[in-house]
Parts: structure tokens; C-alpha cells; sequence
């Protein structure tokens, strides 16, 4: 009983506390540059959920970091670090894109969105299979690996622009009508979310995210990648190969993060433009620290970064947008520098008690 | 006649860019070198060369000198490294989450205050105080000597020292090196400050070759920094020299860009080469690398 609080606190306290520090931290830097941080504050939260726009903006980039924050989050769950969901996003989106501009025109809606998704998968897994493959037969670091394999994409679309872009542009063809999510200014409240681009792939993302939940917590297969994750010896032990187990754990923390790219290209755009991801890769990293392995964590962090790159908009008049910027850097440091420090306070903690109970 | 001499100024010319472009990634692959032998993952080498060329460039435009400059610089790589040691050593934080975050700090952090003092987050005025820097050309510049014989000194140091050795023992065995009264976090920590000190001259070095700083000039060199240290099998001279030849590869690509369209679309694979080579030597598949053994292990 006593363990599993502790575990609890041990998970819940780092996030907590590193809301209270960056907000600190804002407030500090926003007065030392002579600003006012109550008017700053104030301005980035209301400023964003205030308006059906602002908070539809909200929403839609909250998509994204729902699912490059959950590919980072599963790998970990394999004790993986995916470091690549920049250049798998991209693959993804790209994939996304031609599959939507390749299909017929009468394909219908189902269809051209199911094959579409499909291929933003396909390609996400296709660069996060390659190292896992490399880490399963080489034993090559993933975290080496990916940040490789985000800088080989990014020269391959350099290289590839020539062919897939349209005359002068840095985009692809639009895919087909078919093939694009409904805008919720479309169908739920054309008032609301007037102008704000957020879309069905929001429905998506939170799809995913429970069968992901469903996968890891309810399958042979989920349960092989967490024993991995806990303890390769113990998984080989048991008949699992870690190796196998790795090269699809990060085939599939790929594809998910390649689906993130349809929120672009089927839900906003409707084409692949080089720079459209705006890191929203390495965001997924702050989403997956701040998530602790829970679902429903991961989706207000998601919620709260997305509010932080739609409220450096919000605040640019006053302070310099790239204050939101710095609270994620601040954010990611306090949750990564409480948890040790929080694990021995708790373990000190118990141990005196089960020391008292002994005398 | 007149071609063969065409061609021997632009042999000149493409060797000096050769030592132009490589400069920093040599500077930052040593950074790389004492961090990473000393156990401690290196991730944040974009951020520490980012955060060098800006704090070269706020010091010079505000000292009106280069050597204010050089020195803020070197200062600033090595402010940010120390972050990431506390963070790292003293409250035992995941090493390559905080180096991502370092990243995305240096990046945010420098447009935010470039925004401040020089009312404009992309770039900041030209500082005629880095002329001084760039008389002379590169093949006697001083920042060129320093490299040079930075590459030697880490050698030397490193394998032939007790400081060296203490080194290198706490990146491949901290319990062994703890055991015998090693302080590990004393070591790393020297270890990642002459880290952001080098990797701070690489940022002095990009913020003085364009006289100012431009947001997010590093521009992934870090990164190359880190295949370039891998590549060279974690050793300074090896590393220096992939650095060098990633340099090279980078300005090969630049003048073919440069001479005519026909071979602008094979641009990409010459500037994909150094991360491929990386994945190719990471594989093993033409001799391997190995990583010090501790490498991103937290003392327990």
C-alpha cells in the first residue's frame, strides 16, 4: 500500500512541481526584461482558451504533440528513446500527401482517408524500423540512430523537392477532396471555431492514444514490450526476444509518430509543405516527460503545449514570443531534475518509517 | 595556363572554406570528446555552439572587442554547460532529455533576449568589432592555431595524464573509478565545462565568420559534431579529422551548388553523407564503434 503511494507520488509529484517552477521562472524573466507577469500570464492563457478560435488553435496543435508525444511515450514504455519523430512526422505527412493526391478522384471519403492515414503510418514506421532494425541486429544506440535518421530525411526532402514540389513552391499537389478531414468550423460550430483549423484528426489522435492504452495494458504483445522495457534480462528469460521486441516497438513508435503528419496535410493544408512540422518531433519529447505514462496526462500536456506555441502569439505585442520557448526548455528540466530527487525524499521517507516500526 | 591557374585558386579557394566551414565542427566534436569519455552524452553540443556564438556576439558588440568576444563566447558555451551538469550530475536527471532541452533552451533563450538588446529575434547588427578576428585569413588565424593545437593537447591529456585516465575510467567504469576515490561528479563536471568551453569557441567562431549572429546559426552543426566524435571512434585526432571531412563534403557541396544546375540535385546526397556514414559505422559494418561503456548512465 505504502509502495504503491509512494509509486504514485513518485510519478505525479515532478510534473507538479515543474508547472510551479516554470511558472516561476516566467514570471521572473518576464519582469526582469520590465514586463508585467500577472498582464503576461494572463494574456497566454486567456488569450488563447478566451475565443473559439484561440482555443479551436489550441486544439489543433494539440493534435500533433497527441501523437508524436505518444510515439515518444511508448517507446519509453520499451525503454527506448525516440529522438526521431521530427523525421517520421515527415515521412509520414509526405506519405500522407501523395497517397491523398495519387488516388482517384471518385475514391470514396472512407476509403481515401483510411489509405491515407495507412501510408502516413507506413512511412513514419519505415524510418523508426530502420533503427530499430539497427539496434536489434547491431546493437546501434537508438538515440544516436534517430537523431541521424531526422537529418537524412530532412536531406532527402532537400533532394526530393525537385520532383514532388509543384513549380516554384515547396509543396506537393493537394491531395483529393475525399481524402481530407472535416474542419470543426465545417460541421460542429461554424461560429465557434470560425477560421481555426482544427479538424477530425483531433478524433483520431484521441482514438489512438486509447487503443495505444488498450495495446500496452490488454495484449501478450503490449505486455512483452513493457516486460522489455522493465528488464531485458528478465524478458529473455521468460522467452521474449528483446531484440525482436525493440525493432518493432520502434517501427511502431514511428508510425505513430507519422501519423501526426495528417493533421497537416488532411486536416489543414492539404499538401506537404517543406517546415510544416514547426518541432513539433522534439515537442513530443516534452509531452512524453510530462505525461508519466499515463493517457490522460498525456493529453493535457499536450493541451499545455499546444497552449504555449498558440499563446507566444497571444503575448508577442508585450514580450518577446519566444518566452514559450524558454518554458518548455524550463518545463522539461524540472521534471527530468525532480524525479531522482523526489524517488530518494520517498525512499528516505519510508525507509525511517519501516525503520520506527522495527524498534 | 590560364585554366591551370583558375584551378589552383579554386583549389584555394575550396580549401579555405574547407577550413572555414570545419572550424566549429572540429571545435565542438573535441567538446563532444571530453563530455562523452567522461560518461556523459553530448546532445546539447547544437545548443552549446549556439549559445557560444551569441554570448561572443553580445560581448563584442557591447565590449567593442573580439577578445571580449572570444571570451564571452567561450564563457557562455561553458554558463550552459554547467546547467547541464547540475542538472545531470547533481540532481541526476536524464541525460539526453536534458540535452534536447539545453537545445531547445539555447535556441529559444538567444531569440528571446536578441529580441531584448538588439530589438529583433532573427538577427542582430553587424559587429565591426569581429573584423579584427578576420584579418589575416584562415590559415594563420589564431581560432585555426587554437583548433589545431586543442586537437593535440586533448590527445596528450587524455592518454597521458592521471587526469586522463581518471577521465576515461569514470566514462567506462564510475563504480571502479568511485571505488578507488574518484569523485565521478567532479570529473564529469570538468569534463562538460571544457566541453561548453570548446564547443563555445566553435559558436565564437560562426558568430565571427558572419560578423553577427543570426538565430539559430548553429543550424544542426552539433549535430554533425556528435557523427563526426562518433565516426572518430570517441578519439580527438580521428574525430577531428571526420570533422574535416564532413567540412569538406559541406564545402564540395556549396560550390557545386554554386558552378551550375546540373549538379544542384546531388546536393542532397553529399550533404545526407555524414549521417549516413554514421549509421554505416554505428552498424558496424565498417569497423565499429563502441561508445565509452558508461555512456549516459547516471551515478546510482
Amino acid at each position: 500500500m505504502n509502495q504503491a503511494g509512494n509509486r504514485t507520488l513518485e510519478r505525479i509529484v515532478p510534473p507538479l512541481w515543474a508547472l510551479l517552477i516554470a511558472l516561476g521562472a516566467a514570471s521572473m524573466l518576464i519582469a526582469s526584461i520590465g514586463g508585467n507577469p500577472h498582464q503576461v500570464l494572463g494574456l497566454l492563457s486567456l488569450g488563447t482558451w478566451r475565443s473559439g478560435y484561440g482555443f479551436g488553435q489550441v486544439l489543433f496543435k494539440a493534435t500533433p504533440l497527441l501523437f508524436t508525444g505518444l510515439s515518444v511515450a511508448m517507446a519509453l514504455e520499451a525503454g527506448l528513446f525516440n529522438i526521431g519523430a521530427e523525421g517520421q512526422i515527415t515521412v509520414g505527412a509526405l506519405a500522407a500527401a501523395l497517397a491523398g493526391a495519387t488516388l482517384p478522384v471518385g475514391t470514396p471519403h472512407w476509403l481515401a482517408i483510411f489509405l491515407c492515414v495507412v501510408a502516413s503510418f507506413a512511412g513514419g514506421a519505415l524510418v523508426g524500423g530502420i533503427a530499430g532494425i539497427l539496434k536489434a541486429w547491431r546493437g546501434s544506440h537508438e538515440v544516436i540512430t534517430t537523431i541521424m535518421l531526422n537529418f537524412i530525411v530532412r536531406a532527402a526532402m532537400v533532394g526530393l523537392g525537385g520532383t514532388i514540389f509543384l513549380r516554384e513552391s515547396v509543396h506537393t499537389r493537394p491531395v483529393i477532396e475525399a481524402a481530407r478531414f472535416a474542419r470543426f468550423s465545417q460541421w460542429l460550430s461554424p461560429s465557434l471555431f470560425k477560421g481555426s483549423a482544427v479538424n477530425d484528426s483531433l478524433f483520431l489522435a484521441l482514438l489512438v492514444c486509447l487503443l495505444v492504452w488498450v495495446f500496452l495494458n490488454r495484449t501478450t504483445a503490449g505486455f512483452a514490450l513493457r516486460v522489455v522495457g522493465a528488464s531485458p534480462g528478465a524478458a529473455e528469460a521468460a522467452g521474449i526476444s528483446p531484440g525482436r521486441v525493440t525493432a518493432w516497438a520502434l517501427a511502431l513508435s514511428g508510425g505513430l509518430a507519422g501519423l501526426g503528419g495528417c493533421n497537416f496535410v488532411l486536416g489543414y493544408k492539404y499538401y506537404y509543405e517543406d517546415g510544416f512540422s514547426g518541432g513539433v518531433g522534439f515537442m513530443g519529447i516534452a509531452v512524453a516527460v510530462l505525461a508519466f505514462g499515463s493517457p490522460l496526462a498525456l493529453i493535457f500536456a499536450a493541451l499545455l503545449f499546444g497552449t504555449l506555441s498558440q499563446g507566444g502569439l497571444a503575448i508577442n505585442a508585450v514580450v518577446p514570443k519566444e518566452l514559450v520557448d524558454v518554458l518548455e526548455a524550463v518545463i522539461i528540466f524540472a521534471v527530468a531534475g525532480t524525479k531522482w530527487p523526489v524517488r530518494r525524499m520517498l525512499s528516505r521517507s519510508s525507509s525511517k518509517i519501516s525503520s520506527g516500526e522495527k524498534t | 595556363m590560364s585554366a591551370s591557374v583558375g584551378e589552383a585558386a579554386f583549389a584555394l579557394t575550396l580549401s579555405a572554406a574547407v577550413i572555414r566551414i570545419s572550424v566549429p565542427y572540429v571545435l565542438a566534436a573535441l567538446g563532444g570528446f571530453w563530455s562523452e569519455r567522461a560518461g556523459v552524452i553530448n546532445i546539447a553540443l547544437e545548443g552549446l555552439l549556439l549559445m557560444g556564438a551569441f554570448a561572443a556576439t553580445v560581448g563584442a558588440w557591447f565590449g567593442h572587442s573580439a577578445l571580449i568576444g572570444v571570451t564571452t563566447g567561450v564563457l557562455g558555451g561553458m554558463i550552459l554547460a554547467g546547467l547541464y551538469a547540475w542538472l545531470t550530475l547533481v540532481l541526476r536527471a536524464d541525460q539526453v532529455v536534458c540535452g534536447i532541452a539545453i537545445n531547445l533552451l539555447a535556441d529559444g533563450g538567444t531569440r528571446f533576449f536578441m529580441k531584448v538588446l538588439f530589438d529583433s529575434s532573427s538577427n542582430s547588427p553587424r559587429v565591426d568589432a569581429f573584423d579584427s578576428l578576420s584579418r589575416g585569413g584562415v590559415a594563420i588565424h589564431p581560432i585555426v592555431l587554437a583548433t589545431i593545437l586543442l586537437v593535440a593537447v586533448s590527445t596528450l591529456v587524455v592518454y597521458r595524464t592521471p587526469f586522463g585516465l581518471r577521465l576515461r575510467a569514470v566514462g567506462e567504469h564510475p563504480e571502479a573509478a568511485a571505488s578507488l576515490g574518484i569523485s565521478v561528479s567532479r570529473i564529469r563536471l570538468a569534463g562538460l565545462l571544457l566541453s561548453g568551453a570548446l564547443a563555445g569557441l566553435g559558436g565564437v567562431w560562426l558568430a565571427a565568420d558572419q560578423r553577427q549572429f543570426v538565430a539559430g546559426m548553429s543550424n544542426g552543426r552539433g549535430y554533425i559534431a556528435l557523427a563526426a566524435l562518433i565516426l572518430g571512434r570517441w578519439r580527438p585526432q580521428t574525430a577531428a579529422l571526420a570533422a574535416l571531412g564532413f567540412g569538406a563534403a559541406e564545402a564540395l557541396q556549396i560550390a557545386l551548388q554554386t558552378s551550375g544546375r546540373s549538379f544542384e540535385r546531388f546536393g542532397f546526397a553529399l550533404q545526407a553523407l555524414p549521417y549516413v556514414l554514421t549509421l554505416v559505422a554505428l552498424a558496424g559494418l565498417v569497423g565499429r564503434s563502441i561508445p565509452p561503456k558508461a555512456l549516459g548512465r547516471n551515478e546510482n
